[in-house]
C-alpha cells in the first residue's frame, strides 16, 4: 500500500442516509477471487441503467463531477455487510475519501486498511460540506484538517495508529508478525 | 472487586497486548470461521508473503454463500449460477487443502451456513473470541462469546497470526423486561428492538441483551436476536451464558465430554455480566408490547407492528416509501406478495422451520406466490425431513431446498425479479439485496408462512388462532 498524506480534489455529494454496502457493491459482484477491477460496479444499481448506459441523474456520472475523489455521503455510510469489496470498489472508481456524520464500524476499519479515508464530521460541518458540494477540498491527514476556500477549515480525528500506518504506507500485518513472540507466550500461558 | 460486564471479561481474557498510547489492543482469536466469499484475497495475501496458517485447529471452513440450493444431480454434481461462483467454491476447497484448514464441504454431513454450523458442532463456546469475514458473526454472541465480522484483510491477519488489532468498543445494554405474548417469536422481538435502537444506534458499541425475556429464550432464539445486532450498527451482540447455554452444548461434537464437560461448564458460567455492572448506554424494552413485526422500508430500522399503520411521509422516509411502493398511513397487511423466503442465518433453524410448517400444514401457498424454504445446514435438513416438515412444505406448494445462504443475499442466483415483493425471514431489506429492484419485507417464519398462504402480507395470528380453535 502506498502512503496517503493529503488529498486535494473537488467534492461530490451523495446525500442519501444509510448507504449500505449492498448499494456500494451488490452481492452479485462478490464472486471474484481478486480485489481488482471492482470500480465499474461501485454503486452499480444507481449508476447504470438496465441497458448498461450511464444513469445521467446519478451524481458520479455527471460531467461536472468527473474526477471528484472526495465523497460527501449522507448519515451513517457503509452499514451492512463486512465485504471489503466495498472500499476496493470505491478506490477503483477513483474515490479516495468518504465524509459523513457517521460511518459504520466494519466499513471504516476496512476502508482505512486500504488507504480510503473514512472521515466523520459534525452534522453542522456535514451540512456545510453538502451545501458547497463541488468545491475544492484539501484533506491533510497529518494535520487532521480539511481545508476549504472561503470556509473555515474542519478538523477531524483518525485514530493515531491507523493514521501512522496510512502516512507511512505500511499495513498492520507487519506489526502483528513482529509480535509473534508475544503471541506464542500468550498461547503457552493458556489453560 | 468492581462489577464487570461480560464484554470486559471477554476482552481482558484475550489481550495479548493491551492498548496503550494510541496503539490498538492485540486480541487473540479462539475460533476463525471461513467461507468462500471473503477468504480468497486473504489466502492470496498469505501466498504473496510466504506465510502459513498459524493455527489450523482454530480455523473452520464451510461452503455456504455461493453454493446452489437446487437439487444435487444423480452424479453428485451441482448446478451453479455461473463459472465465477463455481470457481470461488473450488478456490476455497483448494485453499483449505493447501493450508491445512478443516473444511465442511459437500462431502460433510455437517455443512451449513457458517453461523448455523459452528454452534451445531459445539465449535462455538462461551468465553471465546470468534471472528469471520461476515457481519452476521454476531450470531455466536448468543453463547457468551465475543463474536464479530471482519474484512478480508483482517481474515488474512487472523490466518497468519491468530490475532487482530482492535480499539476497544463501548458497551450498551438492551434490557428486555417482562414476557413475550404467546405466539410472538424471537424474530418479532429482534425487529422490534431494531426499530427502537435504529440502524446506527449501536455503532461503536457491543450490545448485551439482558432481562427476563432474554433469559427465557432458547439458544436458537438467542441466535436470532444476536444475529441482527449488526443491523443496529453494533460491533457485536452478547447474551451471558447460563443453564440454557450449557444444556444446549452438552454432547455436541467439539465440546469436552463427561467430567471434562462439567469442568468446562463451571468455567463457562463465569461469562455473564456481574449484577451491578455498568454500561455506557442502556435501552429498555417492554416484551409485553411486542407484536408480530415487519420492516416496511429499505433499512432494518424501519419496523412496524404488523397491525399498525405505516408512518406519515417525511423527508427522512420519502426514499423508502418510493422504493417500497407502500402508502404512508395505510396498513401493510393486504399488500400483495410475490415471493416468500424462509431461511438465512437469522431464521433457518429447526424451530423456525417448525413455526412455518405449523401454519402451512393442511393449507396451500397462494397460486401467484413462489415460496422457498432453505434449511440452515445439512443437519437441520435431515432433522426436518425426519419430522416430515419437508412433506408439509412440498404439499403446501413450497420448494424445499439444499442448505445455504440462498436468497438472503442472492449470490447463488436465488433472487426475485425486479419490482417483486419478498417476505423474507432474513436480516437485510436493503435496496436490491434480493435482486435488482426487489422489495424486501423482513418478518418471522410464522408471518412469512401466513403471507405465503394469503398471498398478501398477513398477521400470522389469524392462522394461529384458527389452529387453536
Amino acid at each position: 500500500m502506498s502512503g496517503v498524506s493529503s488529498i486535494t480534489s473537488r467534492s461530490v455529494a451523495l446525500p442519501i442516509a444509510n448507504i449500505d454496502t449492498d448499494q456500494i457493491i451488490p452481492a452479485r459482484f462478490l464472486t471474484t477471487t481478486s480485489r481488482a477491477g471492482l470500480g465499474r460496479h461501485a454503486f452499480q444499481d444507481w449508476r447504470w441503467r438496465e441497458d448498461g448506459s450511464a444513469n445521467p441523474d446519478f451524481a458520479l456520472n455527471r460531467p461536472e463531477h468527473a474526477g471528484a475523489a472526495i465523497l460527501i455521503a449522507g448519515d451513517n455510510f457503509g452499514c451492512g455487510s463486512s465485504r471489503e469489496h466495498a472500499p476496493w470498489a470505491l478506490l477503483d472508481a477513483g474515490i479516495r475519501a468518504v465524509i459523513s456524520t457517521a460511518i459504520a464500524d466494519i466499513f471504516r476499519s476496512n476502508a482505512l486498511k486500504n488507504g480510503l479515508l473514512a472521515i466523520v464530521v459534525s452534522p453542522l460541518e456535514h451540512a456545510s460540506l453538502l451545501a458547497a458540494a463541488g468545491e475544492a477540498l484539501t484533506i491533510d491527514l497529518r494535520a487532521q484538517r480539511i481545508a476549504r476556500a472561503g470556509h473555515a477549515p474542519i478538523d477531524f480525528t483518525v485514530n493515531s495508529f491507523a493514521r501512522q500506518c496510512l502516512l507511512d504506507g505500511v499495513d498492520e500485518l507487519g506489526y502483528l508478525l513482529a509480535r509473534q513472540d508475544a503471541i506464542a507466550r500468550f498461547e503457552e500461558a493458556r489453560p | 472487586m468492581t462489577a464487570t460486564t461480560l464484554f470486559e471479561k471477554l476482552w481482558q481474557a484475550h489481550l495479548v497486548e493491551a492498548d496503550t498510547d494510541g496503539l490498538p489492543a492485540m486480541l487473540y482469536i479462539d475460533l476463525h470461521l471461513v467461507h468462500e466469499v471473503t477468504s480468497p484475497q486473504a489466502f492470496s495475501l498469505l501466498r504473496e508473503r510466504g506465510l502459513r496458517v498459524r493455527q489450523p485447529s482454530r480455523t473452520l471452513a464451510t461452503l455456504d454463500h455461493s453454493t446452489p440450493t437446487t437439487p444435487v444431480r444423480a452424479d453428485g454434481s451441482r448446478t451453479y449460477l455461473d463459472t465465477a461462483t463455481e470457481q470461488q467454491v473450488d478456490a476455497l476447497i483448494r485453499n483449505c487443502s493447501d493450508f491445512g484448514v478443516s473444511l465442511h464441504g459437500y462431502d460433510s454431513p455437517d455443512r451449513g451456513i457458517v453461523h448455523v454450523m459452528a454452534p451445531e458442532l459445539g465449535a462455538t463456546q462461551p468465553g471465546m473470541t470468534i471472528v469471520c469475514g461476515d457481519s452476521h458473526t454476531s450470531t455466536h454472541g448468543a453463547f457468551g462469546a465475543l463474536a464479530f465480522g471482519i474484512g478480508s484483510t483482517e481474515v488474512g491477519h487472523v490466518l497468519a497470526t491468530q490475532c487482530l488489532l482492535q480499539h476497544k468498543p463501548k458497551t450498551m445494554a438492551v434490557i428486555v423486561r417482562g414476557q413475550l405474548p404467546v405466539g410472538i417469536s424471537a424474530k418479532d422481538l429482534t425487529l422490534h428492538i431494531a426499530g427502537q435502537v435504529g440502524v446506527a444506534g449501536g455503532t461503536g458499541h457491543v450490545i448485551e441483551f439482558r432481562g427476563d425475556a432474554v433469559r427465557a429464550l432458547t439458544m436458537e432464539e438467542r441466535m436470532t436476536l444476536c444475529n441482527m445486532s449488526i443491523e443496529m450498527g453494533a460491533r457485536a451482540g452478547l447474551i451471558g451464558a447460563d443453564g440454557t447455554t450449557i444444556e444446549w452444548l452438552r454432547g455436541r461434537r467439539q465440546v469436552p465430554q463427561g467430567d471434562a464437560f462439567e469442568a468446562a461448564a463451571k468455567h463457562w458460567r463465569w461469562y455473564r455480566s456481574d449484577d451491578d455492572a455498568r454500561f455506557d448506554k442502556t435501552v429498555e424494552i417492554d416484551a409485553g408490547e411486542v407484536a408480530p413485526s415487519v420492516t416496511w422500508g429499505i433499512d432494518p430500522g424501519k419496523v412496524i407492528a404488523i397491525d399498525a399503520p405505516l408512518p406519515a411521509l417525511s423527508a427522512s422516509n420519502a426514499r423508502a416509501f418510493e422504493y417500497m411502493r407502500v402508502t404512508p398511513g395505510a396498513l401493510i397487511t393486504g399488500v400483495r406478495v410475490d415471493v416468500v423466503f424462509v431461511g438465512s442465518c437469522t431464521n433457518s433453524r429447526i424451530n423456525d422451520l417448525r413455526d412455518a410448517a405449523a401454519i402451512l400444514a393442511g393449507r396451500r401457498v397462494a397460486a401467484h406466490v413462489r415460496m422457498l424454504v432453505v434449511p440452515g445446514s445439512e443437519r437441520i435438513k435431515r432433522e426436518a425431513e425426519a419430522e416430515g416438515l419437508d412433506a408439509v412444505f412440498r404439499t403446501a406448494g413450497a420448494e424445499w431446498r439444499e442448505p445455504g445462504c440462498s436468497m438472503c443475499l442472492g449470490m447463488n442466483g436465488d433472487i426475485a425479479k425486479p419490482g417483486e415483493l419478498v417476505v423474507s425471514t432474513s436480516n437485510r431489506n436493503f435496496e436490491g439485496r434480493q435482486g435488482k429492484g426487489v422489495r424486501t419485507v423482513l418478518a418471522s417464519p410464522a408471518t412469512a408462512a401466513a403471507s405465503a398462504i394469503a398471498g398478501v402480507i398477513t398477521d400470522p395470528r389469524r392462522y394461529q388462532q384458527e389452529a387453536a380453535a
